[in-house]
């Protein structure tokens, strides 16, 4: 039998597979399988409605930023349309769903890949391109998705908005927040497994050469532009699976929330969660999303105390502020994010008396 | 046909002032290569700073403007300094990002001071600037417009022909590193770049104020339009954003006239994506070509 490692003192790398390892010590596995436990069998329990539906909100928003990441932190290149593409997937599902009846484990990753064909289309032209073209045209992607979403009323019955069924998953009807709980975090650690693994294979290696010097990438036989490309269908991908389970969460969508906005809150997670690193994006969507609530909760509790009286005019402009402001304190002091923090702080434990 | 030579000439009017406010976000470019997300937010802080010393300070319309410049010069200044001076040698992704997050941060404090509503300057403007031919009327603003535009790109023209500092911009934005090893100050170069361009951002900010009311949601969706007309120009050519602006303006106006006025702000959008298909370097941009 192979001894266990549970706390390495140096970095005993032998041979490439070694440094591919995801779990760098036995521990990690162990603490991975005992945090799924206490996820899937503890948390729809004990915590109440509200906490759950933030926890829910929480694996949403991690699939999307996990797309994100995979084009941001990974490939080098920035999308400002991943809000419209996460609408996307929403009316995707939704259209599917009502007009042709198709069942929810179909329509979540049909979603998904009519969301990644829409982004392609506004990949198309800028993968010709060096430098960050890509980042323009989904700017004109945001809004041209969002003038789509509005005016074209046979599909997505515009400012009427749709109304899913019911989720059915085996002749279980999904609905409630305990049972969609288990649906989106199924679905977070499926997507999370394969971002992770994809990123160990060719493709993966071939992103992060091209994110690290496109010259070099090209030098050594990458085909830049059709990977920048498939970056950004699997990045869309994400957003539209995302989209997909939103839209059955929250019932009936419309197409208010696909704003620039919501892609600014997808970039701003990437960045605070960390940049390349599939952790940083669960974080960062913990932290948005808890920021979200907490902002909530503070200009409420103002409220009742007199000190603001119109709350809805306050509460959107104070949360892009700190939205931003955290976005610039995070680029300029801890660039690698959350998960760097997090890395520092649990080797230091490690390491503790001995750090240095 | 009158409506159509209204039509034209409204276009060429907005467009024309679509091309200034993009001349600020060509200049950063040119000189560091930055995609300046946070354009929009810049026309907005000078529309408010003008907008405060009009309306609170009642100050006369010529010490506001000129006050107006010197804070916008100063806040360009400040901005450089403080967020994108730690950055330099940072990969270009960071610093983009980092005007997104401006961008946010910019708009959230404009909303949180001032607030959504639309407010407007008082008129000041003499009506002998409006100009008519037969029942083609422009208004006094256009002229305005027109006349302040054409000041600034002349200034400009001659700032980067024959100024020294006007030649070491141009350096940098050609070589950056030849530049440094030929002992051109980027910093300076850089911060005096992104002073310039919030210069004539604010101005901008201020003439789109008199049009359209100040508001900063119709703002910074102007400064997010400068990305159509920038790549329909030529990304890093100050004339060819005059020229995308002009057709960008027509554009607008034209759909907005004979197609559906819901469509006009999407044209750009939909033109910047042809136009990235068939002329990705724009019309006077300069086409890369680099062989591995």
């Amino acid at each position: 039998m192979r001894k266990r490692v549970f706390h390495p003192c140096g970095n005993y790398h032998e041979n490439y597979a070694d440094q591919l390892k995801i779990y760098e010590t036995d521990y990690g596995r162990f603490f991975a399988a005992a945090g799924l436990i206490v996820l899937f069998g503890l948390a729809p329990y004990v915590s109440s409605a509200y906490f759950l539906y933030i926890l829910n909100s929480i694996g949403i928003a991690a699939i999307a930023a996990i797309g994100l990441n995979i084009l941001i932190g990974y490939t080098g290149q920035i999308s400002l349309g991943h809000g419209a593409f996460f609408g996307v997937g929403a009316y995707g599902a939704a259209f599917l769903a009502t007009r042709w009846d198709i069942p929810f484990l179909l329509s979540v990753p049909a979603a998904g890949l009519i969301t990644a064909s829409v982004g392609l289309i506004f990949g198309l032209p800028s993968s010709r391109l060096k430098g960050l073209y890509l980042t323009i045209a989904t700017l004109a992607g945001q809004f041209i998705i969002e003038y789509v979403l509005v005016h074209w009323e046979d599909v997505t019955q515009g400012t009427m908005g749709i109304t899913l069924p019911k989720a059915n998953v085996f002749g279980l009807e999904i609905s409630g927040d305990v049972s969609f709980f288990y649906v989106i975090f199924l679905a977070l650690m499926l997507m999370l497994w394969l971002a992770v693994n994809l990123m160990r294979t060719k493709y993966g290696r071939a992103f992060v050469a091209i994110r690290d010097n496109d010259r070099a990438a090209e030098g050594m036989g990458i085909p830049i532009f059709p990977y920048k490309l498939l970056a950004f269908a699997i990045s869309s991908f994400y957003a539209g699976v995302a989209g997909a389970i939103w839209a059955y969460y929250t019932v009936s969508i419309t197409t208010e929330p696909f704003n620039l906005g919501l892609s600014v809150e997808y970039i701003a997670m990437v960045i605070i969660g960390g940049m390349g690193n599939m952790s940083g994006a669960i974080f960062g969507a913990i932290f948005i999303t808890g920021l979200n609530e907490i902002l909530r909760w503070a200009i409420d509790l103002m409220m009742n105390m007199g000190m603001v009286t119109q709350t809805g005019l306050n509460l959107a402009p104070l949360r892009e502020f700190i939205f931003g402001l955290a976005i610039v304190l995070f680029i300029l002091f801890e660039p690698r994010g959350i998960a760097e923090v997090w890395r520092i702080i649990r080797s230091s434990f490690r390491l503790w008396p001995f750090s240095y | 046909m009158d409506f159509f030579i209204q039509l034209v000439v409204n276009g060429l009017s907005v467009g024309f002032i679509y091309g200034i406010s993009a001349m600020g976000f060509v200049m950063i470019f040119k000189s560091s290569s930055v995609l300046n997300f946070a354009h929009g937010e810049l026309l907005a802080m000078g529309a408010y700073i003008f907008l405060v010393l009009v309306t609170w300070a009642e100050l006369p319309v010529y010490a506001a403007f000129l006050l107006t410049m010197a804070a916008c010069f100063s806040l360009g200044f400040f901005v450089e300094r403080l967020f994108l001076r730690p950055l330099i040698g940072e990969p270009l992704i960071f610093v983009i990002m980092l005007t997104v997050g401006l961008a946010a941060m910019f708009k959230g404090l404009i909303l949180l001071i001032w607030g959504g509503n639309l407010h407007t300057f008082p008129e000041f403007l003499p009506t002998w600037l409006s100009l008519h031919w037969g029942s083609v009327s422009v208004q006094p603003v256009y002229t305005l417009a027109l006349v302040v535009g054409t000041v600034f790109l002349v200034l400009f023209g001659l700032f980067f022909k024959f100024s020294s500092q006007g030649i070491y911009m141009r350096s940098v934005a050609d070589n950056q590193r030849a530049a440094l090893s030929l002992g051109v100050n980027v910093k300076k170069v850089f911060a005096l770049s992104w002073a310039i361009a919030a210069l004539v951002a604010g101005m901008s900010g201020i003439i789109l104020g008199i049009i359209n009311g100040v508001n900063v949601h119709d703002l910074s969706a102007i400064g997010l339009k400068v990305f159509p007309v920038v790549i329909l120009g030529g990304l890093d050519s100050i004339g060819g954003a005059i020229v995308g602006g002009l057709i960008i303006g027509l554009l607008e106006t034209l759909t907005g006239g004979y197609i559906s006025p819901s469509l006009r702000d999407v044209v750009p959008y939909i033109v910047l994506v042809v136009i990235l298909m068939v002329k990705p370097y724009g019309l006077f941009g300069q086409v890369e070509i680099e062989r591995v």
